[in-house]
C-alpha cells in the first residue's frame, strides 16, 4: 500500500518525509517536480505519475503537495482519500493546514502519521481515536507544558475498547450538552450570456457539532426527505433505517463532523438567487474595452443575499483597468489578471454596479472569448431546496440536550458565461 | 557553529545549522555519508547524546523530539542509535513512543544494536493493556532484521489468538511485514491468515484480507468458508477494509459464479436499448427458459455492497461501482451512476480518477450516464486534465438526440482561453462528426469557420480534423479544399501545413488549378520548412507529377533536388525513393509502372475513436486502469467460468434452504438439501474441515460418531417439527443439545469452538433466567416495577447458544406479551387492505430459529378481497414461513395469521410482498432487538457455568450478548451490555432503559 509520504511546498522544497516500509530515497520526487515544472498551475499536476519503479500519487491542497509513493497495485482513490484525511487531520489538530503549522509541530505530525498507517495500511484515521492517543495542543496546555515539562501524549493509555464504536470515545462528559446541525446548501450553476440556466443543481451537507455526554443515540428526521435524491453518510449512520424509514439514526462522534451530504433532485428547477447583467466588450480597433457588471437579487425567498463577490479571470492581454464600483470595493492583481469585486450585502433598492474601461497591451489582438464570472454569495437562514429538519430525538441518555439547527445557502461553483 | 547550547524551542536556528552541513550531501540514509555532514553533526549529536544519557526525562524527551524532527526532515540521525536504544525501556510513555518511532526507522541499518531492544518488546507482548501489546507487536514486526524472524513468527501466532481484536488486527498487519522480510515463511503465514480469516471481528476483517491479498492471493480456497461472513460483515467494517474486501470479493466472484450477462449479452453493443429492454427480457427469459439462475451467494454480495454506495469514502464508492460493473447483471449496473456522479463534487484528484472510470464505462454503456450529461459540462475553473476527461465523456455520450446540445456546448469551449482545451474540443467535434452522420456537414462547416480563427493552435487542429473528415467523404468538398489552400499562407503550424499539402495531393484532380500553385509556393520555401512539411511537399510533388506532369515536371525535379541534399536522412531517403518510382529511367524496374497505383491508391478513412477504448482490459478503479499499463502486483480479473464450481464449498453453517420450508414443497423438499447441509454443520462444529462436502467423514472417529447421531436426531426433529409443530421447537433443541453434549464428551476441542459454531446455526438467542439472586431482585421489582417489566426484570439475561445452554434449561413461556402492534400495511396504501403485526413471543411453531409474528389482516373496503397471500420475496433474504393463502376476506372482516421469520440474529427488516388477487404491496417487518430473544430458565449455578465458557482469554468471537444487571443500592441498578455487535449493544440498552424508565 502506501510506502512513503512527502510534503512538498509550492516552490518544490520537501519539508517532511515519512516512510512506513523501507526507506525510499527522496530523489523519487524529482519525477514529480519535473511534472510540476511542466504544469502551468499547481492544480494541473497529474495526480498519478508513473515512474520506472514507483507510482506517485499526489494531492494539492491548502497550497501544499502531499505526495505518496506506491510500489504495487492499489486503488488510486484509496490513496487519494487517505491523503485528504491526513490534511483534514492536520487541520483538525492545529486549526489550519499549512507549511508553517506542519513545521511548528513536526514531531506531533510525525507521530500522528505513525499512528494513522501501519505498514502502509490505515490503522486509525478517526479523529476521535487519534485524539485519545495523541492529544491535540491547546494554548493552555502548551503553556503548562513549557512550564512543567510535561507533554501531550496521554500518560494513561486509553483502556476503552477501541472496537465497539470506532468513531466515538467512551466516557465523554460535558456540563452543557448541546447538539447543533448546520444544513449548508450550495448551488452549482452555469448561466449563459443571456442569463439562462445551462445547468444548475443543489448539493447539500449537514455539518454537525455534537457535544453530548455518554453514549447518546440520536435520530434526526426531515419534514421532506423525498427531496433528497442521492446521499452519502458518515459511517455512524445506520443505512438500513435510512432505507426503510428515511430517518438518520446514529451514535454521533464527539465534536465536529460531517453527518451527511446530499444531492437535491430538482430537475433544473433550482431557484437562482441572483441575476447578473454584464457586458464586457473590446473594440475592434484600438486597444480598449469596456466592462459593466450589475448584480441583483432574483429568487431569494425574501431573505437578504450577503457576502456577494464576483471573481473574474481577465484575459492575459489586459494591460490595466480603470473601474468604479457603486458598492463595495474591487481588487485587481495585474500579475495573475484576477479581478475580485467584493460587494457584500445586496440591496434590492440600489443595485451594485461595476463599470469602467479595460486597456489592452498595445498591438495585442482583441481577446476571443470574454472571461466568465464566478459568483460567491451566501444567504442565512435559508435552505434553497426547502429541506427542513423535523426533529431530533435522543435515546440512551437521560439529560435534556440543547438542540439547534441552522440553514445556510451558498454559491458553490456558480459561473456566468459572458 | 554554536548549536551546542540551543534548546529545543530554538529549533529554527539549529535547523539552519544542520542544513548548511547537509545541503551538499545526498539524503540517503547511509550512516557515514559525507565528511561535511559528519563533522557538523558531530558536535550537535554530542549535545543530543549528553541529553539522552542524562537522567532527567524532560531532557531526554527534548533530545528525542529534536531527533524525530531531524528524521521527519529527512536528515540522518543514525549515529545516535546506541544512545537512543538505551531508552527503549523507559517508563515515560511519550519518550518510549518516540524511541519506538526512531527504532522502526533505523533498526534495519543498525541490526546488531537493534537486537538489544527485542527483549523489551517480548515483555510488552504480554502486557495486560491491549494497546501496549499491539504497539509492541507493531514495532517488533517493523524492525526489518532477518535474525528475529522466528521471534516475529511466534509473536504473530500468539497475537492472532489474542482476546483483543485490536491486537489481532495488528497481527494481520505484521503478517505482511514478515512476508516482505522473509518470503520463505509463506506457508506458516498462510496458516495464520487462515485462522484470522475465520475471525468475526469487523476490526480484523479488512486487515487480514489485505494480508491475504499480499501473501497468497491465489489461495482462493481459503475464502470459500468465509465468503458469506465477509459479505455480512462488510457494512460494519471500517472504510479502508471495505475497499480491500470488495476488491478481493470481486475477483473471487469472477471465479466462482457464472456470468449473469449471457442472456442480455445480445444487447451489449446497443447500450441504449439494452438498458431499457433487458429488464423485461430478463423476466421473460428467466421464467420461460430458466436459462440463468443467479447463485444466492452472488446475489448476497450484490445486495450487501449496495448500501456502501452511500459511503462518504470515495474509494469505497468506486470499489462498489467496479464490483457492480464487473459482477452485476447489465440491467442492475445503473444503480451506481448516481453515486459516481456525486463523487464529481469531491476533490480534484478524486474527480480525475472517477472521470477516468466513467470514461471507460461510458464507451460501453452510453445509457448509464446520458441523463447526467450536464454534470460533465466543463467549467473554466477546472484543471486541464479534468477538462479533457469531461470532453472525452461528453463525446462518448453524444448521440442523435443530444448532439445539438453537445455541439452548442462545444461552441463555448472552442472559444476558451485555454487553447489546449480548445484544440481538444475540435478533436471532439471531429469524433462526433464521424460517429453521427447527421451532423457531419454541420460540424464541417463549423470547423471551416474556425479556420479563420486568430489562434494558431485552433486553426491547426481544425485543419487536421477537417482532413480526417474529408477523407470519409471526399466527393463533395472541393470548396473546402480550395478554402484551405487560400489559408495556407497564414498557417504556420507544421502539422496543419502538412495536412493541407496531403489533402492537395490526395485530391489534386479535384483542384487542378490550385494544386500546382501551392506546389510552386512550397518550392520557394522548401528549405525553411519543418521536416514533416517537407515530406508532404515531396509527396504532393510526386502525385502532381503523375497526374499533371506537364505543368509540374520542372517543379517536381527542383523539389526532388532540394530534397536530395537535405540534412535529414528521412527526407533524402524519401526523395530518392520517389525519384526512382516516378521518373522513368532505365534502372527503375517494374515498379515504375505501378507508381500511380501506389501513390494514388484510395486510402481508408481513419477511425476516430476514444483513447479509453481499450482501458476496459483492466479492472476498473485500479491503479493499472488509471495509468493504462499493468502496475506491479496487479491481479487479473478472470473470465467467468462456463460452469459454476461447486457451490457447497461456501456452506459453513446450516442455512436452511428457503425451499425446504416453502409450503408447496412440503415434506419432500427436505430430503437431500437439508441432509447435506446438516452434515456440514456438524462436521464443522466438530472441526473446521477443509473440504466440507458430502458426508461428515474423516478426522477423528469420535466426532463422526456424534455427528451421525446428531444427524439422525436432527432429521427426526425437523420432520416432526414440520408436521406436529407443537413440540417441534423444544424437541429439536433437545436433540441438538444432546448431540452437542456428546461431542463435548468425546472430542477434545476447546469449548470455545463449540460455542461459536452453534451460535451461527441456532439463530435465536436464549435468555437463561437465573433465579438465585433473583429472589432479592424480585423484591425490588415488585416494589418498583410493575409486572409489565418482568421480562427484563430478571437479574441476568444472557443469550447463549441454544445447544450449549440447553443442557439444563427449559424454555419458559413469556412473562409478558406486549399488546402493541405495528403497522405493516396501512389501509390507504393497501387499497383497503390493512395489516398490522405484533410479536406474540411464542416459540415459533415452524422452526426453532424463527421468530413468530402475528399478522392481523382487515378488509376495509366494501367488496371482498380474494387470494391474500405472501408473494415474492428475495430468494436470499431472510428465511420465512408463510401463512396459507386466505381465499376470501369479506368486507369489514379481519383475520389473524401467524408467520415465522428467521431474522438471523440481526435487526435487518424482513421484506416481502403481500398480495391480493389484483394487487401486491411491498411490506417489511422491523424486529425489535428484544423480540429476537427466547426466554429460558436455569439455575444460577448452571448459568455461571455457561457464562464461564464465554470468558476464556482466547478469542471467542461468537455473536454473544451479555446483559448484566447489577444491583447497587435498593433503588439503583447497573446494566451492562457486552456485545461485539456495535449496533446491537446500544439498541438493546436503549430498549431496556426505555422500558425501565417508563416503569
Amino acid at each position: 500500500m502506501i510506502n512513503s509520504l512527502f510534503l512538498i511546498n509550492p516552490s518544490g522544497e520537501i519539508f517532511l518525509e515519512k516512510h512506513w516500509k523501507s526507506v525510499v530515497s527522496r530523489s523519487v520526487c524529482d519525477y514529480f517536480l519535473e511534472a510540476k515544472e511542466k504544469a502551468l498551475e499547481p492544480e494541473d499536476v497529474p495526480p498519478v505519475i508513473h515512474t520506472p519503479h514507483h507510482y506517485l500519487i499526489s494531492i494539492y491542497r491548502d497550497k501544499l503537495f502531499f505526495l505518496s509513493v506506491i510500489q504495487t497495485e492499489v486503488p488510486p482513490l484509496f490513496v487519494i482519500e487517505f491523503l485528504h484525511r491526513v490534511a483534514e487531520m492536520i487541520q483538525d489538530y492545529f486549526g489550519e493546514c499549512s507549511e508553517t503549522v506542519v513545521k511548528d509541530h513536526m514531531v506531533m505530525v510525525y507521530e500522528l502519521l505513525e499512528e494513522m498507517l501501519d505498514n502502509g495500511f490505515p490503522l486509525a484515521t478517526e479523529s476521535n481515536v487519534l485524539k485519545e492517543m495523541i492529544r491535540p495542543p491547546t494554548i493552555l496546555r502548551s503553556v503548562v507544558n513549557t512550564l512543567t515539562g510535561t507533554s501531550n501524549v496521554g500518560d494513561t493509555l486509553p483502556t476503552g475498547q477501541p472496537s465497539t464504536i470506532p468513531w466515538r470515545r467512551a466516557g465523554v462528559r460535558y456540563t452543557n450538552n448541546e447538539a447543533y446541525f448546520d444544513v449548508v446548501e450550495e448551488i452549482d450553476a452555469i448561466l449563459d450570456q443571456s442569463g439562462t440556466t445551462v445547468f444548475a443543481e443543489i448539493q447539500g451537507v449537514v455539518e454537525a457539532c455534537v457535544k453530548l455526554s455518554g453514549m447518546p443515540d440520536l435520530t434526526l428526521s426531515f419534514m421532506n426527505p423525498r427531496l433528497l435524491d442521492d446521499v452519502s453518510f458518515h459511517p455512524c449512520v445506520r443505512y438500513k433505517l435510512w432505507e426503510s424509514e428515511r430517518v438518520l439514526s446514529f451514535i454521533p462522534p464527539d465534536g465536529n463532523f460531517t453527518l451527511m451530504t446530499y444531492h437535491v433532485n430538482a430537475q433544473n428547477l433550482v431557484a437562482i438567487p441572483v441575476y447578473v447583467k454584464q457586458s464586457i466588450s473590446f473594440f475592434e480597433c484600438g486597444s480598449d474595452g469596456r466592462l459593466d457588471v450589475t448584480v441583483g437579487p432574483k429568487q431569494t425567498m425574501g431573505k437578504t443575499v450577503e457576502g456577494v463577490m464576483v471573481t473574474v479571470h481577465l484575459p492575459k492581454t489586459i494591460l490595466s483597468i480603470n473601474l468604479t464600483a457603486t458598492q463595495g470595493s474591487y481588487t485587481y492583481d495585474n500579475g495573475t489578471k484576477l479581478l475580485v469585486w467584493d460587494i457584500g450585502k445586496l440591496n434590492p433598492q440600489k443595485l451594485p454596479n461595476l463599470r469602467g474601461s479595460l486597456s489592452l497591451q498595445a498591438g495585442a489582438p482583441k481577446p476571443e472569448e470574454n472571461p466568465s464570472l464566478n459568483i460567491d454569495l451566501n444567504i442565512q437562514q435559508l435552505a434553497i431546496s426547502g429541506l427542513k429538519v423535523n426533529r431530533l430525538d435522543m435515546f440512551g441518555e437521560k439529560y435534556k440536550p440543547f438542540k439547534g439547527v441552522k440553514y445556510i445557502t451558498k454559491a458553490g461553483k456558480f459561473q456566468v458565461r459572458t | 557553529m554554536s548549536t551546542n547550547n540551543l534548546s529545543y524551542n530554538d529549533q529554527g536556528g539549529s535547523d539552519s545549522a544542520v542544513e548548511v552541513g547537509q545541503e551538499t550531501t545526498p539524503t540517503s540514509s547511509n550512516a557515514g555519508a559525507g565528511f561535511g555532514l559528519f563533522s557538523t553533526n558531530f558536535k550537535k549529536n554530542d549535545d543530543l547524546k549528553e541529553m539522552l544519557e542524562s537522567n532527567k526525562d524532560s531532557l531526554k524527551l527534548d533530545a528525542m523530539k529534536r531527533i524525530i524532527a531531524l528524521i521527519a526532515k529527512g536528515k540522518n540521525a543514525s549515529e545516535l542509535f546506541p544512545a537512543v536504544v538505551k531508552n527503549v525501556a523507559s517508563k515515560n510513555i511519550e519518550l518510549k513512543k518516540l524511541v519506538y518511532v526512531y527504532l522502526v526507522r533505523y533498526a534495519e541499518e543498525q541490526q546488531d544494536l537493534a537486537l538489544l531492544s527485542i527483549s523489551t518488546f517480548q515483555r510488552a507482548l504480554k502486557d495486560p493493556n491491549q494497546l501496549i501489546r499491539a504497539s509492541a507487536l507493531r514495532v517488533l514486526s517493523s524492525i526489518r532484521v532477518p535474525i528475529i524472524v522466528p521471534i516475529m513468527m511466534l509473536a504473530i501466532k500468539e497475537a492472532a489468538s489474542d482476546m483483543s481484536p485490536y491486537v489481532r488486527k495488528t497481527s494481520a498487519h505484521a503478517i505482511q511485514k514478515l512476508y516482505s522480510l522473509d518470503p520463505d515463511q509463506k506457508e506458516h503465514l498462510i496458516e495464520v491468515i487462515d485462522k484470522l480469516l475465520k475471525d468475526k471481528s469487523t476490526l480484523v476483517a479488512g486487515s487480514v484480507v489485505m494480508a491475504f491479498e499480499e501473501v497468497c492471493p491465489d489461495r482462493i480456497d481459503l475464502i470459500h468458508k468465509n465468503y458469506r461472513k465477509l459479505c455480512n460483515l462488510l457494512v460494519d467494517v471500517e472504510e479502508w477494509g471495505q475497499v480491500v474486501i470488495i476488491t478481493m470479493l470481486t475477483r473471487y466472484a469472477r471465479t466462482q459464479f457464472t456470468s449473469p450477462w449471457k442472456e442480455d449479452g445480445l444487447f451489449d453493443e446497443n447500450s441504449e436499448t439494452a438498458f431499457y429492454e433487458s429488464d423485461e427480457k430478463k423476466t421473460k427469459n428467466g421464467d420461460e427458459k430458466k436459462s440463468y439462475m443467479m447463485d444466492p451467494d452472488h446475489r448476497l454480495l450484490l445486495r450487501n455492497t449496495k448500501p456502501l454506495l452511500q459511503s462518504r469514502n470515495t474509494a469505497v464508492v468506486v470499489s462498489v461501482a467496479q464490483l457492480y460493473w464487473h459482477l452485476a447483471p447489465k440491467h442492475e449496473v445503473g444503480v451506481i451512476t448516481k453515486s459516481l456522479v456525486r463523487l464529481l463534487r469531491s476533490h480534484r484528484e478524486v474527480q480525475y480518477v472517477v472521470l477516468q472510470n466513467i470514461a471507460t464505462m461510458s464507451i460501453q454503456r452510453k445509457g448509464m450516464f446520458e441523463p447526467y450529461m450536464k454534470s460533465f459540462y466543463v467549467r473554466s475553473t477546472d484543471a486541464t486534465h479534468i477538462k479533457s476527461l469531461k470532453l472525452e465523456i461528453l463525446t462518448s455520450l453524444a448521440n442523435e438526440a443530444n448532439i445539438s446540445t453537445i455541439l452548442r456546448e462545444f461552441q463555448t469551449y472552442v472559444k476558451s482561453q485555454d487553447k489546449q482545451f480548445a484544440a481538444g474540443t475540435i478533436q471532439a467535434i471531429g469524433r462526433c462528426a464521424t460517429n453521427i452522420s447527421e451532423v457531419t456537414d454541420t460540424c464541417l462547416q463549423g470547423l471551416v469557420l474556425l479556420l479563420s480563427n486568430r489562434d494558431e493552435t485552433v486553426v491547426a487542429e481544425s485543419v487536421v480534423v477537417i482532413k480526417k473528415l474529408l477523407q470519409t467523404q471526399p466527393t463533395q468538398h472541393s470548396d473546402i479544399i480550395k478554402h484551405m489552400a487560400k489559408l495556407f499562407d497564414n498557417i504556420a503550424v507544421p502539422m496543419a501545413r502538412a495536412s493541407i499539402l496531403w489533402l492537395m495531393g490526395e485530391y489534386c484532380e479535384r483542384v487542378p488549378q490550385i494544386a500546382p500553385d501551392v506546389l510552386r509556393k512550397m518550392a520557394k520555401s522548401f528549405t525553411s520548412e519543418e521536416d514533416i512539411v517537407k515530406l508532404q511537399t515531396v509527396n504532393l510533388a510526386a502525385k502532381l507529377y503523375l497526374t499533371n506532369s506537364k505543368q509540374t515536371k520542372l517543379l517536381t525535379q527542383y523539389i526532388l533536388n532540394l530534397g536530395k541534399y537535405d540534412q535529414n536522412y528521412d527526407i533524402r531517403d524519401r526523395t530518392r525513393f520517389i525519384r526512382q518510382l516516378i521518373v522513368p529511367n532505365e534502372k527503375s524496374g517494374a515498379l515504375g509502372k505501378y507508381a500511380r497505383r501506389i501513390l494514388l491508391a484510395p486510402k481508408p478513412a481513419p477511425v476516430l475513436e476514444s483513447t479509453y477504448k481499450d482501458r476496459d482490459r483492466y479492472q476498473l478503479g485500479t491503479l493499472s486502469h488509471t495509468i493504462n499499463t499493468k502496475a506491479s502486483g496487479y491481479l487479473e480479473l478472470s473470465d467467468w467460468p462456463a460452469v459454476a464450481p461447486d457451490q457447497s464449498v461456501r456452506n459453513v453453517e446450516v442455512i436452511e434452504p428457503v425451499k425446504e420450508w416453502a409450503p408447496s414443497l412440503g415434506k419432500t423438499g427436505k430430503s437431500k438439501l437439508s441432509k447435506s447441509s446438516d452434515d456440514k454443520f456438524y462436521s464443522d462444529s466438530g472441526e473446521e474441515k477443509e473440504k466440507g462436502s458430502g458426508s461428515s467423514s474423516s478426522e477423528d472417529s469420535s466426532s463422526e460418531e456424534s455427528s451421525s447421531e446428531a444427524e439422525s436426531d436432527e432429521e427426526k426433529s425437523s420432520s416432526q417439527s414440520s408436521e406436529e409443530s407443537d413440540k417441534s421447537s423444544s424437541q429439536s433443541e433437545k436433540s441438538s443439545s444432546e448431540s452437542d453434549s456428546e461431542q463435548k464428551k468425546t472430542t477434545k476441542k476447546p469449548p470455545q469452538k463449540k460455542t461459536v459454531k452453534p451460535t451461527a446455526k441456532d439463530r435465536s438467542y436464549l435468555l437463561p433466567i437465573v433465579c438465585g439472586p433473583g429472589e432479592r431482585l424480585h423484591g425490588f421489582v415488585s416494589k418498583q416495577v410493575p409486572v409489565s417489566l418482568s421480562l427484563f426484570s430478571l437479574c441476568i439475561l444472557t443469550p447463549c447458544p441454544l445447544s450449549c445452554a440447553a443442557l439444563l434449561l427449559q424454555v419458559s413461556g413469556p412473562a409478558f406479551v406486549p399488546e402493541k402492534s405495528h403497522d405493516l400495511l396501512h389501509r390507504m396504501t393497501g387499497k383497503g387492505l390493512s395489516a398490522q403485526y405484533q410479536f406474540p413471543r411464542q416459540p415459533c411453531l415452524y422452526q426453532p430459529t424463527m421468530v413468530s409474528v402475528q399478522i392481523s389482516l382487515t378488509n376495509t373496503t366494501d367488496h371482498p378481497l380474494e387470494q391474500i397471500h405472501i408473494g415474492d420475496r428475495d430468494p436470499t433474504g431472510l428465511d420465512m414461513h408463510c401463512f396459507n393463502a386466505i381465499e376470501c376476506l369479506l368486507p369489514e372482516a379481519s383475520v389473524t395469521v401467524s408467520l415465522g421469520v428467521d431474522f438471523n440474529d440481526s435487526t435487518q427488516a424482513a421484506n416481502f410482498q403481500l398480495c391480493t388477487k389484483e394487487d401486491q404491496f411491498s411490506v417489511s417487518i422491523q424486529p425489535a432487538v428484544g423480540e429476537l430473544f427466547l426466554p429460558a430458565t436455569m439455575t444460577e449455578q448452571d448459568f455461571r457455568k455457561e457464562q464461564g465458557k464465554f470468558a476464556g482469554k482466547t478469542a471467542s468471537s461468537g455473536a454473544l450478548v451479555l446483559v448484566t444487571v447489577e444491583l447497587r443500592e435498593l433503588s439503583a441498578a447497573l446494566i451492562t451490555i457486552n456485545t461485539e455487535k456495535s449496533v446491537m449493544g446500544p439498541m438493546l440498552l436503549r430498549d431496556l432503559k426505555r422500558a425501565l424508565a417508563r416503569a
